[in-house]
């Protein structure tokens, strides 16, 4: 259900990791928990975030949630497609990536989880 | 002299009959009231002195002798302005608004369904302020223009793109002191700085977040204000603008000026002066900023069938979701304000509106012409409708003004007139003879004196084009218009709103009389004291009955919402604190149980909050409230607690908690939510509390206006009465008062009427009675359907105190029918839901008032349980878990009329599941809203004609 190739945080965020830069979202038990996603707001790119750091909100109907940084780095970009359509982030959360990050400290990754460990920690 | 019982209200007021009592009580297994009472309240907490005062009045006394009292306040015309002016209620808006119970009974329209009425008249509202603004979003109205200025500051500090250390904000040139005192008040505790400058050789430095000005300005003189928005545009910093609707229909509106917000009062627009409230302030702002703007917003969504429907927006704006973080504290609009003001422009629309305000400025000019005439100083070289004036005598001026019965605005070297719609040209004479007599000259009225607005302010741009605001003119139409509206909603004058904390009482007809009363409601809330000695009786007995109420010293009747008065009260706190050198105590204690908006409330007077976890039964969790009192024991400034609980206990051990808080240092706020399971029975000062809130609006009966007005006095301790706040205009409040909390120096003082007549018709003891029958209400609801939903916190003997949460989680597990099914279902039944998933999520919180009569109490326990019938047969598989009559409620008339009929389940099961039905039925107006499309697709307007079209073909 949580694909491999992604690394978890306990906040329920998502990264993943490419040569240069990495995608960080929201996890499925996430968009679950939050219901129909009405608005995502979305940070400056060119912002450098420590890890665990608030980066934006993700809001539903009835509920709002603050977006946490996986890892230290420059955002290089945002997922503005998620603007006018934040239900992306029901639909397919894996894909609907919101930020792009330059990791400044790659052994920050080693501190998440890999798929296993978040399904067990959601479960 | 004997009374018929027909004639003592206590019968009117409190529903089951003394039949119907004992009744009641055999259902509940216990012999007496008495006996029910003494197993639910803690005796340690019981007060040992009956409630006796006040004797209680029959209706027909009480109304004889308020008329006495409201002959003992003033009949001056009042000329003062700073925000407040004489207006006319259409009589069709006063007979079908103001005093009809249909608009004035129901609830904030949580359950959009069944509230599309005022919901739509509330967008009206926010169209006419877009509109008249110019700017892109209106919200639903605040509490008060000086609340509104306050509001506007901190929403510029939010969206402001300076670093968190740019913490000036401008104030330029001349505003209403009020608001410049609700500026102050809220700013320091959040280390704003407000600085006042004049428009002049304006500076302004990269520190400064925002600007504040006024369009007229606080001293009537139109400026052009876009230089000073360009100059603060220039530097990064954003700008408020506070205004007046009747002006900007001849003024070009600050919106296309430039300006960030607009704000001001919308009260000259048909709401009754009252003494100062309650009227609603308007507040618009850009569309960029709308996530962040406090207050209720209206927004079009689409429902179940593809149809247009209206709901509240984005409320995870709101405190009951974002607690501590969120925009504001408020919680609550001024709908019924708001709604006659939007009324009041349907009923006039932009000719008429613009034809009052012409006909206001040209008596202006006239009375400038005049003046100047007589040789004195006409300060304002452009106004609207306000003229500042010297070159007289002040004191002479006065002594011959009061002489005439004219109230005027008094500068120290000037004095303010300011006109409005009721100003007639006998007024204006009047005025000018005043002026002539001080001035030994003769008086000479010119017809036509030329108009002072420049050219470049005059307003080209059309506002209220939307037909709403065209086709309602005869009153056959708007009175039709404003009942179509009406039958669209559920208020008391439908069913039972057993809406939990809410406390949707009676509001009895004999208590709203006296607000439409001319002595009551057109006086200025800035006349002489001593013109007002009607209103300021019924304030001391008010007071006095109370500080009896409660157990405390002293009450200030301020604060003029739940919201407003949460602040008063930790501000209260932090400056006894101070007072005593204990700056360092910030340290909030608030229980997991909490209402969202004390925790909001508390980061507004610049606390920390620190949460206190409630344990499995749902109280506060002593172990969890002594380690934390002791880890903060040197900062902990108060503990906030609801009681009895937000989950409807009495407490046991609340005494214990109120020592522990003491023991450390901090005080103890008592949030009296629930004070209608405390009057007569115990109260603030018993339980050990230090302040106390009373929200009028629940326990002492001024109805919810569909979503305000509300009214918050706060009571103190004797050791916290010098802190009671105070007003920059009429003096109030304690010898070192905090800042004043609201506009008007007693609120929202007309509705203050309506808890006097409240108080003097039940009488000490019958207010008790209603107490007791609050709690006898709550457990024969909970003993007829514990057995069908499971109750989740019960208090000592497995009862409940004045109001019960059932617990829908299991049975959603078991059949996937939630919460929200269960209360649109109820519509079905003719029911407005209880409190949705407050406090606990996933559950129902049912408050039946003791106003409900044991028939109506059957009615809503068995539409209840026929609705868990219907989620049994979903359990049993009887019926598809998702194609069934709970997943597609409510179901509107054009549903179960259908040519086509596709349901598995008969249309007669749709529409009327129990025979009281064939008789007694209300057709939710619309199918179930879909709230994140309404989110996703923001529109806060009326939505332009097609739209309908385009859903009916």
């Amino acid at each position: 259900m949580y694909p491999a190739d992604l690394k978890y945080t306990k906040d329920h965020e998502w990264i993943r990791v490419d040569t240069d830069a990495a995608d960080v979202g929201i996890t499925d038990f996430a968009q679950q928990q939050l219901g129909d996603v009405v608005f995502v707001e979305l940070p400056q790119v060119g912002r450098v975030l420590s890890q665990g750091e608030v980066f934006g909100t993700i809001e539903s109907v009835k509920a709002v949630s603050e977006l946490f940084s996986p890892v230290a780095g420059e955002i290089v970009a945002i997922n503005d497609a998620l603007t006018s359509a934040p239900e992306q982030v029901n639909a397919d959360p894996h894909t609907a990536w919101i930020i792009r990050v330059r990791t400044s400290n790659p052994s920050d990754l080693d501190a998440l989880l890999d798929a296993e460990a978040y399904t067990q920690h959601v479960s | 002299m004997t009374r018929a019982a027909s004639e003592s209200f206590a019968l009117r007021h409190i529903g089951p009959r003394p039949d119907d009592r004992d009744r009641m009580l055999q259902a509940l297994g216990v012999p007496t009231l008495d006996a029910l009472i003494d197993e639910v309240v803690p005796a340690h907490i019981r007060r040992t002195a009956p409630l006796v005062e006040p004797a209680a009045e029959s209706e027909a006394e009480f109304l004889t002798r308020l008329r006495t009292v409201e002959a003992r306040n003033g009949r001056h015309r009042s000329f003062i302005g700073m925000g407040y002016y004489g207006t006319v209620t259409p009589a069709v808006i006063q007979r079908m608004v103001l005093e009809n119970p249909g608009w004035y009974t129901p609830y904030t329209p949580y359950q959009a369904e069944i509230a599309q009425g005022r919901l739509e008249a509330l967008l009206t509202f926010q169209t006419a302020v877009s509109d008249l603004t110019g700017m892109d979003v209106a919200n639903a109205s605040l509490l008060d223009e000086a609340t509104a200025a306050a509001e506007a500051m901190t929403l510029l500090r939010r969206v402001s793109r300076k670093p968190a250390t740019a913490q000036r904000f401008l104030v330029v040139g001349a505003v209403f002191p009020q608001t410049l005192e609700l500026l102050m008040s809220r700013a320091e505790p959040l280390g704003l700085q407000v600085e006042s400058v004049g428009a002049e050789h304006l500076a302004i430095a990269d520190d400064v977040f925002g600007v504040l000005l006024q369009y007229p300005d606080g001293g009537g003189e139109v400026r052009d204000i876009a230089p000073v928005i360009a100059a603060a545009h220039a530097v990064g910093a954003l700008v408020a603008v506070g205004s007046d609707l009747l002006a900007l229909t001849l003024l070009v509106p600050p919106g296309e000026l430039g300006a960030d917000i607009v704000y001001g009062s919308a009260q000259r627009f048909g709401v009754p002066l009252g003494y100062g409230g309650p009227h609603a302030a308007f507040f618009a702002t850009r569309e960029a900023f709308v996530r962040q703007a406090p207050g209720r917003l209206i927004g079009v969504s689409v429902d179940s069938q593809g149809g247009s429907a209206y709901r509240m927006a984005l409320q995870t704006r709101e405190q009951h979701i974002r607690r501590e973080k969120a925009t504001s504290n408020i919680c609550t609009a001024q709908a019924l304000l708001a709604n006659i003001a939007g009324f009041y422009a349907v009923y006039h629309g932009a000719d008429g509106l613009a034809a009052i305000a012409g006909r206001i400025h040209a008596r202006a000019s006239q009375l400038a012409t005049g003046l100047q005439a007589l040789g004195l100083v006409q300060h304002n070289t452009a106004f609207f409708d306000t003229l500042k004036i010297s070159g007289v005598p002040l004191d002479l001026l006065r002594v011959t003004a009061d002489t005439a019965r004219l109230n005027f605005r008094w500068f120290p070297d000037a004095v303010g007139i300011s006109l409005d719609e009721t100003t007639t040209a006998e007024d204006v004479s009047a005025i000018l003879n005043v002026f002539a007599k001080v001035s030994e000259r003769g008086t000479q009225i010119v017809e036509d004196a030329p108009s002072p607005l420049p050219g470049g302010l005059r307003r080209t741009s059309p506002f209220l084009t939307h037909p709403v605001f065209t086709t309602h003119r005869s009153e056959l139409q708007i009175t039709r218009y404003i009942r179509h509206l009406e039958r669209r909603d559920i208020g008391l004058d439908t069913s039972m709103i057993p809406l939990g904390s809410c406390t949707m009482k009676l509001n009895a007809a004999a208590e709203m009389l006296p607000i439409t009363w001319p002595g009551f409601s057109t006086l200025h809330p800035f006349v002489p004291v001593d013109q007002a000695e009607g209103y300021q009786a019924v304030f001391r007995d008010l007071e006095r009955m109370l500080c009896d109420i409660t157990g405390f010293a002293s009450v200030s009747l301020q604060p003029n919402s739940g919201a407003q008065v949460e602040l008063a009260g930790w501000m209260v706190i932090r400056a006894w604190h101070r007072a005593r050198g204990d700056a360092r105590r910030t340290v909030a204690l608030i229980p997991s149980s909490a209402h969202g908006t004390n925790p909001a409330s508390a980061v507004m007077a610049g606390m920390k909050v620190v949460v206190v976890a409630c344990d499995g039964q749902g109280n506060v969790d002593l172990a969890d409230l002594r380690a934390k009192a002791a880890q903060h024991a040197s900062t902990l400034a108060a503990l906030m607690v609801t009681y009895p609980s937000t989950h409807g206990v009495y407490e046991d051990a609340i005494r214990e908690i109120c020592e522990v808080v003491h023991a450390h240092g901090g005080q103890v706020y008592m949030d009296g939510a629930n004070m209608n399971a405390q009057v007569g029975l115990t109260s603030p000062a018993l339980i050990g509390a230090d302040v106390c809130h009373l929200n009028l609006h629940k326990t002492f009966a001024i109805p919810h206006g569909g979503g305000g007005p509300g009214m918050g006095p706060i009571g103190v301790a004797a050791h916290l009465a010098a802190y009671l706040p105070a007003h920059p205009v009429i003096c109030t409040g304690g010898d070192d008062g905090i800042h004043a909390v609201a506009a008007a120096p007693w609120g929202s003082a007309s509705i203050l009427l309506i808890s006097y007549a409240y108080m003097c018709l039940l009488g000490g003891e019958g207010m008790t009675e209603a107490t007791r029958y609050a709690i006898l209400n709550a457990n024969y609801i909970k003993a007829r359907l514990e057995h069908a939903y499971p109750v989740l916190y019960t208090g000592r003997a497995g009862r409940v105190a004045h109001e019960l949460i059932l617990d829908l989680r299991p049975l959603k597990q078991a059949s996937g029918i939630d919460e929200m099914d269960v209360a649109k279902r109820l519509m079905d039944y003719g029911f407005h839901a209880p409190t949705v998933s407050f406090p606990v999520p996933g559950t129902l919180m049912i408050e039946p008032t003791e106003s409900e009569s044991r028939d109506e109490l059957d009615r809503f326990c068995e539409a209840m349980l026929a609705i868990r019938a219907e989620i049994e047969a979903v359990i049993d598989g009887r019926v598809d878990r998702r194609d069934n009559v709970l997943k597609h409620a409510p179901h509107t008339a054009a549903v179960v009329m259908a040519d086509e009929w596709t349901r598995p389940y008969p249309r007669s099961v749709a529409a009327f599941p129990l025979p009281y039905l064939r008789t007694h039925k209300t057709w939710p107006a619309v199918g179930r809203i879909d709230n994140p499309f309404g989110d996703r697709n923001l529109i806060c307007a009326c939505p332009p004609i097609s739209e309908y079209e385009d859903a009916l073909a």
